[in-house]
């Protein structure tokens, strides 16, 4: 017999109060973990989210990870709110950092105020070419999204791997998998003394500020989201399907594209093959989990960021595994996917009478 | 170049068992209209629960299989509850189940880095590897690869000559119709969806512990995300589903025999080739949008709820 029935309406306050059940039942399945590795909870919880925080350095590193989340996942949530399912994002991010990064490679020795802009509009719009492979398979030939970003996703690493072991590689770099580093001219100079965070978060803040200003006044994102919801109704009302994937597409690889430029300009400077951490994959959980809104996905970012710094304190001072983190996130995605439920269900106050 | 050509045709075979086993396993959750795309995260677990039992025991690929089928089914459970039982988005619980199993594979797998294990050897099947060239192709294989093979006729007697058969595909075709002639609809997609994670966590398995015997993080990379593509290729056809499998071996085994055959192209370019050609196979098959319409299984992806 079913537990759950449906709602009458969907509950609103349920989907506020979902992220923050699942971030609470993520610690506690985290504390059970830790106490069978033998931490204890209440001092590794401090490791991972206090002591991030604990220093002016700790805050630069926040941003310098949360950029890239919430820059790419305001790209993603477009296209999840009209179900288009880009999960290749980290694909679009390789793509921009090559395209930015082969524009610092040509301009080596160039010494100009523009050379950065331009790896800027190249990263962009590499990434948002790369998404548009897929969105014309989807509207060309019918494939699907999902499976084509992800493959395009493992060529483009491939495409990165072949470019810096071969006709980008430093000649100088000791046959290591690296470009050159790039010189003051491509890089985002960073605002403190000794600090990462630099103007490239500047991105992220104007590309939420325009995907808020995008989700809750324009004509064409409500399109986008009925497209998502009902397509017969959007097909009725003259929407175009087509136009839907492409605008999700092509705006989330651009997103991705930038924040893939913002790494090889700022605290990567050069091309090698840890550009990113997964950000384009952790990205996705970002986007549910700030409710696919544009300030809700802000504070997702920060707490995934958070999460990364927690990860790589927790491997220092708790011999703790690095990939303790994308445990977390697994985890993390699950409990609110389950506590979603709770959005649209209830449970079951008791048993009906049959009516046999 | 014949003696270049046998050794990749055997590794074909080699090859294609986890994209058989993965395959195999998803096609009959799909058929019964559940679409799950953990496949590649219920890899990674049965590959690391399968490194574990066989690195820890001592039992090598013995040890190895039984505990990646039994792990990726608890992988297929989770997915299972939150998408059957709560009726959550299918396609974000499989993308779920993907993170969450290259998180706990990783972390897992920390432990095992540098252990290896002996692997498998071949099995001769008597009398028939006697038979020039095609003996040395198809009966000097591992025993798993057999076993592959021997899934594949079962899964195809099932479906297509059982009552067993008839009821998962009615159950796919038409939940409300299955439920209302007393089928217990919920019951079955767990069943089916267990299955598929049983296969996913066998096909793991082979690879850490016979295929490569060795832990690599994220060693199944993109395999079954492949899978998953070929169920789609073959139109939910065990039969076409093989020889996909088949034909994504050969490409996987291409890039190790590149130099033997004299293509001379950048290894990395050999590498990205599986994964291209899945892209270019999918838009063969969807193109022809009727085709797919035709053989879809009418509620795949489709909550449902009695």
């Amino acid at each position: 017999m079913p537990l759950l029935e449906p709602r009458p309406t969907p509950s609103a306050r349920m989907r506020l109060l979902s992220p923050l059940i699942a971030i609470g039942l993520t610690l506690a399945v985290g504390s059970l973990l830790f106490l069978a590795l033998g931490k204890n909870p209440v001092e590794a919880f401090t490791v991972f989210f206090v002591q991030p925080l604990s220093s002016g350095n700790g805050w630069s590193e926040l941003m310098v990870k949360a950029g890239p989340l919430i820059l790419i996942a305001q790209g993603l949530a477009i296209g999840f709110r009209a179900r288009i399912y880009n999960i290749g994002a980290e694909g679009q991010l390789i793509v921009g950092a090559l395209a930015g990064g082969g524009v610092a490679i040509a301009l080596d020795g160039v010494d100009a105020w523009w050379v950065l802009p331009l790896m800027v509009v190249a990263g962009a719009i590499g990434g948002a070419l790369w998404g548009a492979v897929p969105a014309l398979l989807k509207t060309r030939f019918n494939a699907e999204e999902t499976l084509t970003t992800l493959m395009l996703t493992y060529i483009a690493s491939f495409t990165l791997s072949y470019m810096v072991n071969g006709p980008w590689r430093d000649p100088e770099g000791m046959n290591f998998p690296q470009s050159i580093m790039f010189g003051d001219p491509a890089l985002f100079s960073p605002w403190f003394e000794g600090m990462r965070v630099n103007a490239s978060i500047l991105i992220a803040a104007v590309a939420s500020i325009a995907f808020w200003i995008f989700t809750s006044r324009s004509f064409l994102a409500y399109q986008l989201t009925v497209g998502g919801l009902a397509p017969a109704a959007a097909r009725y009302a003259g929407f175009s399907a087509q136009r839907t994937v492409w605008v999700s597409l092509v705006l989330s690889g651009l997103t991705a594209g930038l924040a893939g430029v913002g790494e090889v300009a700022g605290p990567v400077g050069q091309l090698n093959l840890n550009i990113s951490p997964g950000y384009g994959f952790a990205a996705i959980i970002v986007a549910y989990l700030g409710r696919l809104n544009a300030v809700g996905i802000v504070l997702a970012g920060l707490l995934m960021a958070l999460l990364y710094l927690g990860g790589e304190a927790a491997q220092v001072a708790l011999q703790l595994p690095a990939a303790i983190t994308g445990l977390f996130q697994g985890m993390l995605l699950f409990f609110l996917l389950g506590t979603d439920v709770f959005v649209d269900y209830r449970l079951k106050p008791r048993p009906k009478p049959a009516y046999a | 170049m014949l003696e270049h050509l046998i050794p990749v045709l055997a590794g074909t075979l080699g090859a294609a068992t986890p994209l058989i086993f993965a395959g195999l396993g998803e096609l009959v959750a799909e058929r019964t209209g559940v679409i799950n795309l953990g496949v590649e995260g219920m890899m990674l677990i049965g590959a690391i629960a399968g490194f574990a039992a066989a690195a820890d025991s001592g039992g090598g690929a013995l040890a190895g299989l039984p505990a990646g089928a039994v792990a990726g089914m608890l992988a297929a459970l989770v997915f299972a509850v939150l998408s059957l039982s709560m009726a959550a988005n299918q396609a974000a619980c499989g993308l779920a189940l993907t993170i969450f199993g290259v998180g706990l594979s990783a972390f897992i797998g920390q432990h095992y880095v540098s252990f290896s294990l002996p692997g498998l050897q071949p099995l001769d099947i008597p009398g028939l590897v006697d038979i020039p060239v095609l003996g040395r192709i198809l009966f000097h294989q591992d025993p798993v690869t057999y076993l592959g093979l021997i899934t594949f006729a079962v899964v195809w007697w099932v479906l297509r000559k059982t009552r067993l058969g008839l009821v998962l595909k009615a159950v796919g075709e038409a939940p409300d119709a299955a439920h209302a002639i007393g089928y217990p609809v919920i019951a079955i997609r767990y069943g089916a969806t267990l299955f598929g994670g049983a296969m996913a966590g066998i096909a793991g398995a082979y690879l850490s512990t016979v295929y490569t015997p060795l832990w690599v993080q994220n060693m199944v990379a993109g395999r079954g995300w492949i899978a998953i593509a070929l169920v789609v290729f073959a139109t939910w056809n065990p039969t076409r589903l093989l020889l996909g499998a088949w034909l994504f071996g050969g490409v996987t085994i291409l890039q190790f025999h590149a130099q033997g055959l004299g293509i001379a192209l950048p290894v990395q370019f050999l590498a990205a080739l599986p994964y291209l050609a899945t892209v270019v196979v999918l838009v063969l098959i969807s193109r022809d949008k009727r085709l797919l319409q035709l053989n879809l299984p009418a509620s795949l992806g489709k909550p449902w709820m009695p």
